[in-house]
């Protein structure tokens, strides 16, 4: 049954997102139309107006999943199950071609070659400019001038047009038709032909999106995506080709090489100089090395002249359109149904960008929920929530403290010389102490989720059996208030979880060390909301109490607790909600069990499918408590408020 | 004897300024049993002060209060006491606010019932005991606490303007069933009033008490309560001598009145 709904996870997203769409839209329209009815018998800030109701809340739930869904890209995979894997190809392509259009004013503003002549003239500007300040003789400065000259009139030799090479002419036009060609079988229907039978089986081979933890499959396997797949190819070789043209001739070269002979033979010149102080001749030295340096930008030859790549440019940007042209339904699904990252983006990484990375879709993550909760995987381990037989004994040893059996009067029996043991009543005694005799075993509740909810009521049960008692003596007595306040006062302030490395440490990282963080949070709150309670007891219920004959321990369990009541309900309330926080902050900072453990653990895997499984069971256990706590309010108290 | 004997009956407290407040001085009175005793006086003449003394719940700073020629000591089943708001306990049922003094005592558990059931018709609430008293009107409360008080068998039963937050018509109900019970059991009643005509209607004897420092002022004896028993109580308050008696103690207070303003002043 799982697996089919496995299969089928595409489908079933499908359905379920158009009935939310139109549950939304139902909800929203019925909305309406009863606020329109309402609006002749309401005013503004009525608050029967703000009663809510169930359509609202059907609208709120679908849109939050339909949020879900859509940036989660669920929604995108179930209804475009091909179009990462074409946009994958498109990456493909896009990354081939990438060394080339970076070259031509497409992303930037400026052809390459504009900016970086306009880097090189600057800096050689600095040079001149550097030159003139510099405290160097006459003679040297314009021995380096006329080097710096130079260096200017390669870069100018560069921008010119008649320098261009035939050659160099010739490659540029190759690789321009190369282009053509290439976007002409782009656009050709038929291409890439037929596919590789082998190739197309390992393609479909491939598990799905979302299958494995190689997000997208990335071998194409629909006809648009290994055009794109087989284009990509050609363009890489084309790219490459071009990355290889440099505008250099004969006398580019010559003039190089001159000017590097100079630089040279200057700071040769240097190193044998004994007229000059040490530092002068660095200060030489550094200004050489700063004509040297740009010497090597415009060494590489990457500036063509204003015209002379206009053919190749025509060509990408040919290619470019018909890339476009060929993405068709494509370009639209990828900015609609992908929202805050494409595919693209990723180069070849072939990986989900954006939300649809760290946000997993709504059916993995039950998937995964629907994994970890068989009792047989679990989560490192331990299910999440299953049972075990637990031997009666176990509990009744844990219960009886070991120490009766040292009441039993008489001594342990000693081994005999045979090396039997005799059994007397001390040992029998000790036996069942220890939990130590067969029983049956009961089915007893396991897991992580149980660890956690046995945790919080423990802490709970804890503060509440001494917490109560003392915030009501602590409402009653001035002594108890003095007395204790100051007490409670030092340690509640404190962040909890600023208390867990010390608690945690004296305790044990197990059960102990929590229930007792949690019994300090629950604890303060259960004073504080007793002592409420008490303190707000009306004088005159007292006095009547004490007018009908109630006596102090009369008046305190007939009046002062009930009427504590709802104050104490409410603290009961609170601390649950402020234990769950808590507990799962204490469980991430140590443990081996708890839904706290199975996050911090997910978190250092970056497993976001198990960080969210374990989000969604915090809140709806969360939930539940509170919803729990609601009804037991509205059933002991109804009197709340009334009185 | 179980008469009530107030002498010459003290009561100063501290503000927290240091000063002295004078709220009763040199109060005497012997209320004999089965008397119907209403208590008036303008707001701050110590009439709550000398009901919670009568009650227990405070000592007098002077003086000695006796009832069955004892001593009060604080509060005691031999008191009953009804407040203003009824001071019911929400959280429990009509009967269970009914036999709580009962329960205190751990009386046997059948008779409890039927006294609760005996005085939940004496005070026209049969049928209502498992009721929440929260769902109660202001005036059901007050018969509950009416009937909470008297199932105790008190001596002496303490109303501390027990029927100041009931409507008119509620009110004149309760009016007749104050005088009923007082009729049938007999009971000494002291009740403090704010309502001119409550004091006169539900006073066989008045007080009309004056402030600063809290005295009795004047008493009178008035035949109104028992025309009560047997008469419309409208009637009564249309009375030449009712309307006499009226006039002239609104005058008296509304002089009282006067007097604290000018001294404020």
């Amino acid at each position: 049954m799982v697996s089919s709904i496995a299969e089928h996870r595409g489908f079933i997203v499908g359905v379920i997102f158009i009935v939310l769409s139109l549950g939304l839209i139902a909800s929203y329209v019925f909305g309406q139309r009863l606020i329109r009815t309402e609006k002749t018998d309401a005013v503004f800030g009525n608050p029967e107006r703000a009663l809510g109701g169930w359509h609202w809340v059907i609208a709120g739930v679908s849109s939050i999943l339909l949020v879900w869904f859509y940036f989660s890209w669920d929604a995108a995979r179930s209804y475009f199950p091909d179009a990462a894997n074409e946009l994958c190809q498109v990456a493909k392509v896009d990354t081939a071609i990438n060394p080339m259009r970076s070259v031509f004013p497409i992303d930037s503003r400026l052809l390459k070659g504009t900016s970086l002549l306009a880097r090189d003239s600057l800096q050689i500007e600095q040079l001149d400019r550097a030159l003139s300040k510099a405290a160097f003789g006459d003679a040297e400065k314009a021995e380096y001038g006329a080097t710096v000259a130079k260096l200017r009139s390669v870069l100018l030799l560069l921008a010119a047009p008649e320098h261009l090479s035939d050659e160099t002419r010739e490659k540029l036009d190759d690789i321009a038709l190369r282009m053509d060609a290439a976007t002409a079988r782009l656009a050709d229907a038929s291409f890439p032909g037929e596919p590789d039978p082998a190739a197309l089986a390992e393609a479909l081979a491939q598990p799905g999106w979302g299958v494995s933890s190689t997000e997208i499959p990335d071998k194409p396997y629909t006809p648009r995506g290994r055009k794109f797949e087989a284009i990509s190819g050609e363009v890489a070789v084309i790219a490459k080709d071009f990355i290889k043209i440099k505008n250099t001739g004969d006398s580019f070269d010559r003039t190089i090489v001159e000017i590097n002979t100079e630089i040279k033979a200057l700071r040769e010149g240097l190193k044998t100089n004994t007229t000059l102080t040490a530092d002068e001749i660095d200060a030489r030295d550094d200004y050489l090395k700063q004509v040297n340096k740009i010497l090597k930008r415009v060494d590489d030859g990457t500036v063509f002249p204003p015209q002379a790549l206009d053919g190749v440019e025509a060509s990408v940007i040919k290619f470019e359109a018909e890339v476009s042209n060929q993405k068709g339904t494509l370009k639209l699904i990828d900015a609609i149904a992908m929202p805050s990252g494409t595919i693209v983006a990723g180069a070849t990484a072939c990986s989900e960008q954006g939300s649809g990375r760290w946000l997993p879709k709504p059916s993995d993550t039950l998937g995964t929920l629907v994994k970890i909760s068989d009792p047989d995987v679990g989560y490192k381990g331990i299910p999440l929530l299953w049972y075990h037989p637990k031997p009666l004994a176990e509990m009744v040893g844990f219960l009886v403290p070991d120490w009766i059996a040292d009441l039993v009067p008489g001594q342990y029996p000693r081994h005999k010389p045979d090396g039997t043991i005799d059994e007397n009543l001390k040992t029998k005694v000790l036996n069942i102490a220890t939990g130590n005799f067969p029983s049956v075993s009961i089915p007893m509740p396991m897991g992580h989720i149980w660890d956690s909810i046995l945790r919080v009521l423990a802490g709970l049960f804890c503060g509440i059996l001494l917490g109560v008692p003392l915030g009501l003596f602590m409402g009653l007595s001035r002594f108890a208030k003095g007395f204790f306040d100051p007490l409670i006062e030092l340690y509640r302030p404190v962040p909890p979880l600023a208390w867990a490395p010390l608690i945690l440490t004296i305790f044990g990282i197990q059960d102990d060390g929590k229930i007792f963080l949690l019994f300090m949070v629950a604890f303060a709150i259960m004073v504080i909301s007793a002592r409420t309670g008490a303190t707000g007891t009306q004088l005159s219920k007292i006095h009547a109490a004490h007018s009908l004959g109630a006596s102090k321990r009369q008046i305190i369990r007939e009046v002062i607790l009930p009427n504590s009541l709802p104050e104490i309900l409410t603290g009961i309330r609170i601390s649950i909600g402020v234990c769950w926080g808590t507990l799962v902050a204490a469980e991430m900072l140590a443990g081996t069990t708890g839904i706290g453990f199975v996050e911090n653990v997910a978190r250092k895997q970056s497993d976001y499918e198990i960080i969210w499984v374990t989000i969604l069971l915090l809140g709806l256990l969360g939930l539940l408590f509170d919803l729990i706590m609601r009804w037991v309010i509205r059933r002991t108290i109804p009197w709340r408020g009334k009185g | 004897m179980s008469d009530l004997v107030a002498e010459s009956v003290d009561m100063t407290f501290r503000t927290p300024a240091g000063e002295a407040v004078h709220a009763l001085k040199n109060v005497n009175f012997t209320l004999k049993q089965g008397e119907l005793l209403s208590v008036l006086g303008p707001s701050g003449c110590g009439k709550t002060t000398l009901l919670n003394i009568i009650a227990g719940f405070i000592r007098p700073t002077g003086g000695r209060i006796e009832l069955n020629n004892a001593e009060i000591d604080g509060p005691g089943v031999e008191r009953g006491m009804v407040f203003q708001q009824g001071a019911l306990f929400e959280w429990l049922t009509v009967a269970e606010n009914v036999n709580f003094g009962l329960r205190m005592k751990k009386h046997n558990k059948a008779d409890t019932a039927r006294k609760v059931d005996e005085w939940l018709e004496i005070v026209g609430l049969q049928g209502f005991g498992p009721t929440p008293t929260y769902q109660l009107s202001g005036g059901m409360q007050q018969r509950v606490a009416l009937a909470r008080c008297l199932i105790n068998d008190p001596d002496l039963i303490l109303m501390d303007e027990p029927l100041g937050a009931l409507d008119a018509l509620t009110r004149e109900k309760m009016q007749s069933l104050v005088l009923k019970i007082w009729k049938e059991t007999g009971k000494t009643i002291m009740i403090i009033t704010h309502s001119v005509e409550e004091a006169l209607l539900l006073g066989e004897r008045l007080f009309v008490m004056a402030p600063r420092p809290g005295r009795l002022h004047k008493e009178y004896r008035l035949p109104f309560a028992e025309w009560g028993l047997n008469q419309d109580l409208r009637d009564i308050k249309n009375h030449p001598e009712f309307v006499k008696n009226r006039e002239e103690i609104l005058s008296m207070i509304w002089n009282m009145e006067e007097e604290i303003m000018g001294k404020t002043l």
